[in-house]
């Protein structure tokens, strides 16, 4: 018997429950197609303006910086603004993300290279696809435009979040997710970010930038 | 591992006289206590969201192998493999298998206890496969040859210079005379190494905080990132998790991600919760090319059906060891084996047998404190009573204790005799600690007068059924 008839088995024997219960199963798929919410805190339900503030007061909470413009267009000017101010490279590692390829870096100095990153780019800069106020979360998923790796491993990561896009909760956003890419899909990586990477396993001293970035700055436009 | 569960008390006695142990267990409070109770403190569902963590995980339990069934079917579907392995044994010779196919030179590991538990690492090494933990506290410990003292925190048993002393040994092509005093340069030290590591890496070996069945995708929750930077780099992706990490949906684990963070580390989330869903999809740009995983029982499918099933709710978080008074004490090592603190005391004689571990569940005050705060909501004091008794039925107490308990029921069944010999033991002990109050030595007792003073009993002498007969008398 291969281990999972045995483990199966096993679990079965232990339940004491049959393969046949036709039952147990109506129940399994009526949660999994159900997907009920649990309880969903009151903190996150709020008018959108009201969202974007307690997503950016909570982005910061945890040591991210946040920042502001009214329109996609605004967006190459405000990134090179924040690179002259923390004395970065005016050179940032993007995708192929249509609303970041959009916009007019031309008009800024900033160098714009494209694809995944290989560990020498000093700057990411994403588009999340989501933001959660609850806890100043940001939501990036990976695909053709969206390689994985500029938001792990450059030392600073930018990212690019629509204000109508910042949910209250997590829950929301999976049910957006999933009008996207199907009902039970979803793509090959979702990140939930929420600050820049940190470790406290030294004395229990928390310190920012372990493996991944260092810095995190967030621009909401809209 | 060696396995010293057994030798638990003698553990204990080295822990409590090293005085390096005793100063690093001292950040535990300000580190997890405390921030855990303002975290929970900030969210007013918080308690209400423990109940539903519960029952989501009850509810899951009950229906595990449809929800394995299902999880199984959805990673196929998205192009990834499922291999169960009811040993750990079995999972090794996996894993091994994968690494073998991929001709895996190096594999670098995020954190995981199933890893741990199965021990990997000495597997791995043993058959030519340089295993590389990532997580910087892993990374620690790994270069000291240890094993973890937390399940979220491996490296808390040291201090600073510790690591420092363990960097310049390991480190040799760095210049001797650099500075290292501060954690900010030691944390900048681990990173660099580590960074070449992940990408010369063949596989990437992450555990699994979650496994999604409504998906079949699997979660892992790091402050770091070195989990993300192992499972994306390399061209092999394998997850280690055991059965009862499944969840039915992505709206499950929302509920169940509120509770795990606050309860770790007082963060509301942990800065990078990631969701993986078989390997890269043709046009993506980065990612792995496979995506394995490994599906541990290990024990847990008789644990489904026995008094200890509800342990199966637990989500790692470590609540229960950093508020344990015995834990704050001796750390995690004098436990002996992989799952330190109460939630240890629990599962390791499940996992390694009675035998070997059957003295944990009595490193215990039974203050409860555990259960308070476990978000899961396990009953972990009454567990360990169950095991308790299995280790007295199976005559795994030691005989002096066995003995004491069967003379003290010769009298219990004896209501007379009994009534009669507390009430002389009751004035003999008051008489005999006139002035002081209290005992520094006792016949019989030395075990417990050897640390602490033995009060002498309150009420002038008369036992307790005396005094409770005298105040029905009085009221």
């Amino acid at each position: 018997m291969s281990d999972r008839e045995t483990i199966l088995g096993k679990i079965r024997r232990s339940l004491a429950v049959d393969t046949n219960d036709v039952g147990r199963r109506a129940i399994v798929i009526a949660r999994l197609e159900g997907t009920p919410r649990g309880i969903v805190p009151k903190r996150g339900q709020l008018p959108a303006e009201q969202r974007v503030s307690l997503f950016s007061k909570m982005a910061e909470k945890v040591s991210g910086s946040v920042g502001r413009v009214a329109k996609p267009e605004d967006v190459p000017r405000a990134v090179a603004e924040f690179l002259r101010e923390n004395n970065l490279p005016a050179a940032i590692r993007t995708g192929g993300d249509p609303l970041l390829a959009g916009m007019p870096w031309d008009d800024t100095q900033v160098e714009v290279s494209h694809g995944p990153s290989d560990g020498g780019d000093p700057v990411g800069l994403s588009h999340a696809v989501a933001g959660v106020a609850e806890t100043g979360t940001l939501v990036l998923t990976s695909g053709p435009d969206n390689p994985t790796t500029l938001n792990f491993l450059p030392e600073t990561h930018i990212v690019v979040v629509a204000a109508e896009d910042i949910a209250g909760d997590y829950e929301t956003v999976w049910d957006d997710l999933q009008k996207r890419h199907g009902k039970g899909h979803l793509p090959r990586t979702v990140n939930l970010v929420t600050g820049p990477s940190r470790s406290a396993d030294i004395e229990q001293t928390l310190l920012l930038g372990a493996h991944g970035p260092r810095r995190l700055h967030i621009v909401v436009v809209g | 591992m060696e396995i010293t569960s057994n030798t638990f008390k003698k553990n204990a006695r080295e822990a409590l006289a090293d005085p390096a142990l005793q100063r690093a267990m001292s950040h535990v409070r300000s580190g997890f206590i405390d921030k855990r109770a303002r975290a929970a403190a900030a969210l007013p569902e918080f308690d209400e969201i423990r109940d539903t963590g519960r029952d989501i995980k009850n509810h899951t339990l009950a229906h595990l192998d449809l929800y394995l069934e299902a999880y199984e079917d959805r990673v196929r579907s998205a192009g990834g493999e499922v291999h169960y392995a009811e040993t750990a044994e079995s999972a090794l010779e996996t894993v091994l298998g994968i690494c073998r196919k991929a001709n895996a030179k190096t594999v670098t590991k995020g954190k995981s206890m199933i890893a741990e538990e199965i021990g990997l690492n000495e597997y791995l090494e043993e058959h030519g496969i340089e295993p590389v933990e990532t997580d910087l506290g892993e990374y620690i410990i790994q270069l000291r040859h240890e094993g973890p003292s937390h399940i979220i925190a491996p490296a808390v048993h040291l201090n600073k210079d510790q690591v420092e002393e363990s960097f310049r040994a390991a480190h040799t092509d760095l210049p001797a005379d650099r500075d290292l005093s501060e954690p900010t340069s030691l944390l900048n030290e681990a990173r660099g190494i580590l960074r070449e590591r992940f990408l010369a890496a063949d596989v990437g070996i992450t555990g699994a905080n979650f496994l999604v069945a409504e998906t079949g995708t699997s979660v892992i929750v790091t402050n770091e990132g070195n989990g993300d930077l192992t499972q994306i780099l390399p061209r092999v992706h394998i997850v280690v998790a055991s059965i009862e990490k499944i969840v039915p949906t992505l709206n499950d684990v929302s509920q169940i991600m509120r509770l795990l963070a606050r309860s770790a580390t007082g963060q509301d989330l942990s800065v990078y919760t990631t969701f993986s869903t078989g390997p890269r999809r043709p046009d993506d740009p980065d990612g792995p090319d496979e995506y394995h995983v490994v599906i541990l029982d290990n024990g847990r499918s008789e644990m489904l059906g026995s008094e200890f099933k509800e342990a199966l709710r637990c989500i790692r978080c470590g609540a229960c060891m950093n508020h344990c008074p015995v834990y704050q004490a001796v750390g995690g090592h004098a436990y002996g084996w992989v799952y330190p603190g109460p939630i240890g005391a629990v599962l390791d004689p499940q996992l390694i047998g009675i035998e070997k571990a059957g003295n944990l569940p009595n490193a215990s005050t039974f203050c409860g404190r555990c259960e308070e705060v476990c978000p899961m909501r396990i009953p972990l004091p009454k567990m360990m009573r169950h095991w308790r008794e299995k280790e007295f039925e199976r005559h795994l107490s030691p005989a002096t204790a066995r003995y004491g308990i069967g003379l003290w029921a010769f009298f219990a069944r004896r209501p007379r005799l009994y009534q009669w010999a507390t009430r002389w033991a009751m004035r003999v002990l008051a008489n005999g600690a006139i002035g002081k109050g209290r005992y520094t030595s006792l016949p019989l007792a030395g075990g417990w007068t050897k640390y602490r003073d033995f009060p002498s009993p309150e009420g002038d002498g008369r036992t307790f059924q005396e005094q409770w007969a005298a105040r029905r008398k009085s009221a």
